[in-house]
Parts: C-alpha cells; sequence; structure tokens
C-alpha cells in the first residue's frame, strides 16, 4: 500500500517549497565534508554541554552513567508565517478551551450536564484527583504549560494539513532542546540567520517566568519561585536544571522543602526560606506523601494542603491530567465550541474510541491500518502501529483490546510529513512532528515554534527520544517573502571587501 | 542558597582539589623514584605516601603485602573501587557539579563536564601509562582551569563562596599531608646532621617537595638560600602568602566563612579562628622541636572537625 508523502522541503522532485528556497540554494552550495566536520562539531558540543538525557536502566558508553546525547539534525524545519500565524491562534484558542474544561471539571461540571461528555469518561480517568474538587486556582489556570503535539500529513488534494496529536498538559519535556537546537544552530551557521528572518526563541524562560511569577499568591511583592525536580536521575534532568539556571530559580527536590504554618519552606544556608510558586516536574502521584503515594520522597509532605488553602501555586495544577488523556481527546473540539463558541482552527485526528461498540467493532476490522493507543500510554509505549505490525502483535492487541475495550482509542496511520534530514546514507527524508509549548499566565503566549522531533528511522513514525528519535531546530519566518540569497560568488567579494576594510 | 546546593559546590570544590593533590602527590614519588636510590627506599616512599593517604589497608586488600610503583600508581590514578583515586574525584566532581548545573555558569560546568570526559579518554588510550609526568601535569593544570574559570565568570555571591571554602578547606588537609609524608620520610632525627653524601639526597628530596606544591622557585625568591629542611616547613606552614600553605589556606577559608554565616556566635567561625590564630603566631623551631609529625596530625584532626562543623552549621541543617 503506498500512501501520499507531504515533503516539508519538496513539493516534488523538481520544485522546492517557496519557504524553503533559499535555505535549499544554500544547502546545495555546501560540501559534504563541511557538512560532516559540522555534525561532528554538534556531537563533540552536546556532549560537552552535557545535554543528555537519562535512560532509565541502561548504561552509557563508559558503562557507567546513563546518558545519552540526543541526535541532533543539521537541516532545519521551516514553517512559512501565515501558516504559524494561524497555528497560533489554534494553539491559544485550544489551551484556553481546555484550561476552561479543566476548571469546568473541578467545579460546576456544565459539560457533562450539558450531555457533552459522559460523566465516566471524566470520573473513572485515573488522572482525575477528587482532591482538587471546589479548589480555587490563581487565575483558574491550570495547565501553565502545554505542549501541545502536531504532526502535519497530506489531505486528499495532496496538500499538508495540520492536526493536533496530543495535548501534554501535565510535565510536557522537550523546550530547552528547542531552545539548545537554535543556539547550536546559530553557532554552526551564523550566515543562515543573516540571510533569513528567523523569529527568534530565545527569550522562552523570560516568558515562563513571567507566567510562574503571575500565579504568585496575592499580596507576594517578590515572589520566590523555584523549579521542583526528582533529581538528577530523572530523564528530562537536564531540562529542569536548564530551566532554574536561565530563569535564576533554586533547582529544588522534595528533601529541600518542608511544610510548616501551612506554608511551604525551603531549606537553605541562611535558614527557612519561603516558597511561593512552584514549577514541578514532579508527577501528582509523587508531589505529596500524605496525599498520594505515601512511600514518595520526590515531593514534599502536606504540600497539597498548602496549595488548597492557596499560600503557593503549583504549575502545572495538580490534576491537569484529565484533560489530556487520550479518552478526552476526541471532545476537544466539541470543548472549544462549548466554552468558547468558536470552530476550532486546528483540527484533530479522527479518533475510534474503542469503549463505542461501533468504533470498536471498525477497530478489531481493521486493526491493520490503524494506530492503537493505550489511553494512558505515553513516550511511544503500548501502542500498535498497524501496518508497520506483524500478525502475532496484531493478534496480542486484538487480545488487550477485547479484554479491556475502553483502555483504548484508535486512530487513522496517518502519514506524517517528513522533512530531509541528515542520515548515514546522507540526505534522506523522514518523519516529523511538532511540539509547540504554550504559556498561560495573565495571556496565552508562546514563542514561535517548538520543538521538531524526527524519527530516525526509515519509515518510522515514532518520534520519541526514548525510542531514539532526533531533533531539529524549527524555524518561524518573519515574512513569507522569500528571502534572498547571495550566490556564492557574491558572498565571496563581500568578504573581500570586508578583508579590504580592516 | 539552598543547603543541598551549597554541599554539591562545597564538595565539588574539594574533589578538584583532592584529584590535583593527589597528582601532585604521586607525581613527586614518581620523580624521585627515578633517581638512584635501594628498591627499599623506593618501597618506603610509596608506603608513605599510601599511609598518608589512609589507603593502606585498601590497599591491602587488592595487591597483597608487595609494593610496586605501577601498583600504587594504578591504585590511585585509575581505580574506580577506590573512592579517592584520581578518576573518581573527578567524577565525584562532575556529578556535585551537575547536580547543580544551574547554580553554576555555562564555563565552570563545561570545564568539569569536559575534565571528566576527557580523563575516560585518556585512561581508556594508555595516555597515563604512557608519559605519567604528563599526565599529572593535565590534572594539575585541569584543576587550575576549574579555579581559574569559577573566579573569572562566577558573581563573587554564596555559591561562588562555598565553593572556595571547599577548594582551602581541602588543600589545607592535603598541603599537611604532603609535608608530613616526606618529613616522615627522613628517618633520620630532625633537623638533620648529614654527611656530604646525605647532603645532596636531602636536596633532592627538599627540592621535590618543593616543586610538588610548586614552591620552589617560591623558595628561592623568598630566602635567597640554599634548601634548608626548617625552611622548607616554615614555607609550607605559615608564610601567609604562600598559597599552599596552611596558613594561607585557612586565612582563605575564614574569609570565605565570613561571607557565607551571618551568625557572630557561630561555632565553625570561632574553631576556624582559634586555628588559624595558632598558626598566625606560631614559630617553626617551636613546631620542630615539639615534633612535626604529632603538630601535623593534630592540624589534621582540626581541619577535619572543621569540615564537619561547615557540614553541621550550613550544608545540612535541621528544620528550624
Amino acid at each position: 500500500m503506498s500512501r501520499p508523502m507531504f515533503d516539508e522541503m519538496n513539493a516534488s522532485t523538481e520544485s522546492v517549497r517557496k519557504h524553503y528556497q533559499g535555505y535549499q540554494r544554500w544547502l546545495a552550495q555546501q560540501p559534504a565534508d563541511v557538512m560532516q566536520a559540522r555534525r561532528a562539531e554538534a556531537e563533540m558540543i552536546f556532549r560537552r554541554v552535557g545535554i543528555t538525557f537519562a535512560v532509565y536502566g541502561d548504561k552509557d558508553e563508559d558503562g557507567s552513567g546513563a546518558e545519552r546525547l540526543i541526535p541532533f539534525d543539521l537541516i532545519p524545519r521551516i514553517i512559512p508565517a501565515h501558516e504559524w500565524a494561524s497555528m497560533e491562534k489554534g494553539l491559544v484558542q485550544r489551551v484556553t478551551a481546555l484550561n476552561r474544561f479543566i476548571h469546568d471539571v473541578y467545579h460546576e461540571q456544565e459539560i457533562i450536564k450539558a450531555g457533552i461528555i459522559p460523566s465516566e469518561q471524566i470520573f473513572q480517568n485515573a488522572q482525575f484527583r477528587p482532591e482538587m474538587i471546589g479548589v480555587k486556582v490563581p487565575g483558574n489556570i491550570y495547565s501553565h504549560i502545554s505542549g501541545i503535539d502536531i504532526v502535519r500529513a497530506p489531505n486528499a488534494q495532496g496538500e499538508g494539513e495540520y492536526y493536533v496529536l496530543e495535548d501534554n498538559l501535565r510535565v510536557p519535556s522537550g523546550v530547552s532542546y528547542m531552545l539548545e537546537d537554535r543556539k547550536m544552530m546559530m553557532r554552526l551557521f551564523p550566515e543562515l540567520f543573516s540571510q533569513n528572518r528567523v523569529a527568534p526563541v530565545e527569550h522562552y524562560p523570560d516568558l515562563l517566568l513571567e507566567t510562574l511569577r503571575a500565579m504568585a499568591p496575592p499580596a507576594t511583592a517578590e515572589p520566590t519561585v523555584v523549579v521542583l525536580t526528582p533529581g538528577m536521575h530523572n530523564s528530562a534532568y537536564f531540562e529542569h536544571a536548564f530551566l532554574a539556571q536561565q530563569m535564576g530559580v533554586e533547582l529544588v527536590e522534595g528533601l529541600d522543602l518542608f511544610v510548616k504554618d501551612n506554608f511551604v519552606y525551603m531549606r537553605t544556608t541562611r535558614g527557612p526560606r519561603r516558597v511561593d510558586v512552584i514549577y514541578r516536574r514532579v508527577d501528582d502521584d509523587f508531589l505529596d506523601p500524605l496525599a498520594f503515594r505515601p512511600n514518595s520522597t520526590l515531593g514534599c509532605a502536606g504540600l497539597l494542603n498548602v496549595y488548597r488553602s492557596g499560600n503557593v501555586a503549583i504549575c502545572n495544577a495538580i490534576g491537569t491530567g484529565v484533560a489530556d488523556d487520550k479518552s478526552i481527546y476526541p471532545y476537544v473540539p466539541k470543548m472549544i465550541e462549548f466554552y468558547l463558541g468558536e470552530k476550532p482552527i486546528l483540527k484533530n485526528v479522527p479518533t475510534y474510541m474503542c469503549r463505542n461498540p461501533d468504533d470498536l467493532k471498525y477497530t478489531l476490522a481493521n486493526l491493520k491500518d490503524l494506530v492503537v493507543k493505550e489511553v494512558h500510554g505515553a513516550g511511544g509505549y503500548g501502542m500498535l502501529v498497524g501496518p508497520a505490525s506483524t500478525k502475532a502483535e496484531i493478534e496480542d492487541f486484538r487480545a488487550a483490546l477485547l479484554a479491556n475495550p475502553s483502555g483504548y482509542i484508535a486512530q487513522p496511520t496517518l502519514s506524517l510529513s517528513t522533512c530531509p534530514t541528515y542520515v548515514e546514507s546522507g540526505i534522506a527524508p523522514r518523519h516529523i512532528d511538532l511540539r509547540p509549548f504554550v504559556l498561560s499566565g495573565k495571556d496565552v503566549q508562546m514563542v514561535p515554534g517548538g520543538l521538531t522531533r524526527v524519527a530516525l528511522k526509515d519509515g518510522s513514525l515514532v518520534v520519541n527520544s526514548s525510542q531514539g528519535g532526533g531533533t531539529k531546530d524549527t524555524w518561524i519566518l518573519e515574512s513569507d517573502s522569500a528571502p534572498s540569497i547571495p550566490s556564492a560568488t557574491q558572498s565571496q567579494s563581500q568578504s573581500q571587501s570586508i578583508a579590504v576594510g580592516v | 542558597m539552598l543547603s543541598r546546593t551549597a554541599d554539591h559546590l562545597f564538595w565539588m570544590s574539594r574533589y578538584t582539589e583532592r584529584a590535583e593533590n593527589t597528582a601532585r602527590l604521586l607525581d613527586v614519588n614518581y620523580q624521585t623514584s627515578l633517581l638512584p636510590q635501594s628498591t627499599a627506599d623506593v618501597q618506603t616512599g610509596w608506603r608513605g605516601l599510601l599511609s598518608i593517604s589512609e589507603l593502606k589497608p585498601a590497599y591491602a586488600a587488592k595487591y597483597g603485602e608487595s609494593i610496586t610503583a605501577q601498583d600504587v600508581m594504578d591504585f590511585m590514578v585509575r581505580d574506580e573501587k577506590n573512592p579517592s583515586s584520581i578518576v573518581s574525584c573527578l567524577r565525584n566532581a562532575r556529578e556535585n557539579a551537575r547536580a547543580v548545573r544551574g547554580t553554576l555558569t555555562t564555563e565552570v560546568w563545561e570545564t568539569q563536564n569536559q575534565t571528566y570526559l576527557e580523563v575516560i579518554r585518556m585512561l581508556r588510550h594508555g595516555d597515563f601509562e604512557r608519559d605519567p609526568g604528563k599526565f599529572f601535569e593535565w590534572v594539575k593544570f585541569r584543576s587550575h582551569l576549574s579555579r581559574g574559570v569559577t573566579a573569572g565568570t562566577m558573581l563573587q555571591d554564596e555559591a561562588f563562596h562555598f565553593l572556595r571554602l571547599g577548594t582551602f578547606l581541602e588543600r589545607a588537609d592535603n598541603t599537611a599531608r604532603l609535608v608530613d609524608v616526606k618529613f616522615h620520610a627522613i628517618q633520620s632525627d630532625f633537623p638533620s646532621v648529614a654527611g656530604e653524601e646525605e647532603q645532596e639526597h636531602d636536596f633532592y628530596h627538599w627540592s621535590a617537595i618543593l616543586r610538588s606544591v610548586s614552591a620552589f622557585e617560591v623558595y628561592r625568591k623568598v630566602y635567597r638560600d640554599v634548601i634548608k629542611p626548617e625552611r622548607v616547613a616554615e614555607l609550607l606552614i605559615l608564610r601567609p602568602d604562600m598559597p599552599r600553605s596552611l596558613l594561607g589556606c585557612l586565612n582563605e577559608v575564614i574569609m570565605n566563612l565570613s561571607m557565607v554565616t551571618s551568625d557572630p556566635q557561630s561555632e565553625t567561625q570561632r574553631r576556624a579562628g582559634k586555628l588559624r590564630s595558632d598558626l598566625q603566631y606560631a614559630r617553626i623551631d617551636e613546631i620542630l622541636s615539639a615534633g612535626l609529625h604529632a603538630f601535623l596530625m593534630q592540624f589534621l584532626d582540626r581541619v577535619n572537625e572543621l569540615g564537619a562543623h561547615i557540614s553541621r552549621e550550613f550544608l545540612v541543617p535541621v528544620t528550624r
């Protein structure tokens, strides 16, 4: 079966899309050995900087730690200004609705009363936190940092269309790679940035800090913000440390915190200091051993009580997971209409909810063409990619589905768009997705772009870093007009004239 | 600053300094072992080194009673099971840095990270065996670089002072050990009454000590004299302007302590001040006549206690 493909750069073998033309001309002039050298340089720098992620139970090549580099690809993913403008509007709309939904779930529950979402979808969800019912959170915002996964696939006309694949509202990762990839590109290819008007992303930590500070309990003049990490063995530890450093706030672990008189404090060399806002990168279950898992040392005993009293802000709020579940995802377009009275700007991937008998029947009959996902799965685990699976794998999934239909959803296998990528054999198309990071504080805002992840294996649709995926720099062009790139001879004469000038 | 952060910073710089001093110790022993002397003397040198580093039992558990230069160097350079080997120190320094990398400047973190990545590469490729002297030189310079990049890029806030505190506390300990092992090795009475041949041997011995702490040229500059043991001792113990001397280190410890504490009653400060003034008002002939070894042992105990007090007061405080 051959599916239509959509390549981000090449419209066909002969023609390059308009917004890639400048870059492509530049790329064609680069000698292969120079690009190879840049690749090696990038890897060397990433290792020295220690931009790694940890893999539980793995050993690195020293046989000691368990750190891996996330492969970085030299070819950027480029998005023209008008496409981003509409995506950005769609993201603001979607995240606003999701926040309204979470608030509604823990308060009036109007969407259930209106019969739009069945109540068991919410109350039987493992991520639903009854402890949060009726709790007033600052600005009624729950997901302060949302990572929305977007893919592009060809429609019937062969044009690329964007779809939201997943909403990550708990502790979405990857923004540090977005920032480091940009830094690396500017270090390796500064000339590309003088030739192209690439929208900057480096102010993300500033926006994040502003978002977090805005959540501080009222009457806190100078709020103390901290980043809460599970510690250096967590796979995203680099990111936690990076964000704390970039914002100039403390990176704390659970044992650094304690609760006294219904306030949270951290232990410092000059005694206890009050904490007002916690950007937590620890899952709900581990946040407070008194409220959730009693054996967890990653959180802080009594935190939930302080939170419920409004004496500390937790970002993202406890219980946001109720809205990023794969069984809630199909309802997001309806949420947008229900809460905002608007038509959704961003599309959902058509989704079969296996809890519905009709959908289950369809899914079982079409397993070899569908992607089936566990409702609570993440990180590319617990899924069946029908077209890429063996008969035995499909039969295993069939049994699992029949045993617990409501634990699964199914979607058509999208042919994710591809982008030219450096692989062993040279430049070849590889599937990509995009994760923009949407910040909700006083306003809903974001930096242009996001993290582009790329599946490095030929034909693979799984872009997760835990599954060997890589990343690319993501360029949002500031204007749609094709950038003018001086030809090789022009740029040579330019540099000569500069040399003479000196 | 978080107590845990301060703890990591303190230990990061202690381990870096310890790696440097282990390299210095090994280097001076390696260089002197190349001089013409009996096998027994060479063995005495290496045995003394193990004993002053408190590694004798661990070494014996691995190698038994036989002491060879190769085994001692292997044990103290590349043995990952020996927590004070150079490779273990560099790994621990890097792990501590990693735990607080957000507190460090990018330059400081990258220096620590790269030092570790490189030492692993060098050991794997046999660089150490090919040229031990060059390898020790490299360890020393990575430590210089670590301190330099700290001084050159970090804000001089608490983080900086805890880093400096670790450096100088560790250095005070290490210089005391180095002086002890070397003066101990001269098994004659002190000051030595030596024949011509022994005087020549002494010259190499004392100049090796001086070189091990980069003080040979300093000695000439300060004393403009031939190398005399009591002056070597004075330089390394009592000179306040000598960067690796005990008094020099204590001055730095006190200065940095005063920057991180706001408690005028601080027991840590009192102890540090008392130890410093004992050095400040001491005279080398008094120390020597009372016994240098005993003096140094007592000094090590007091530095050790000081470290424990720093931990208790700043690094792992109880909830107040």
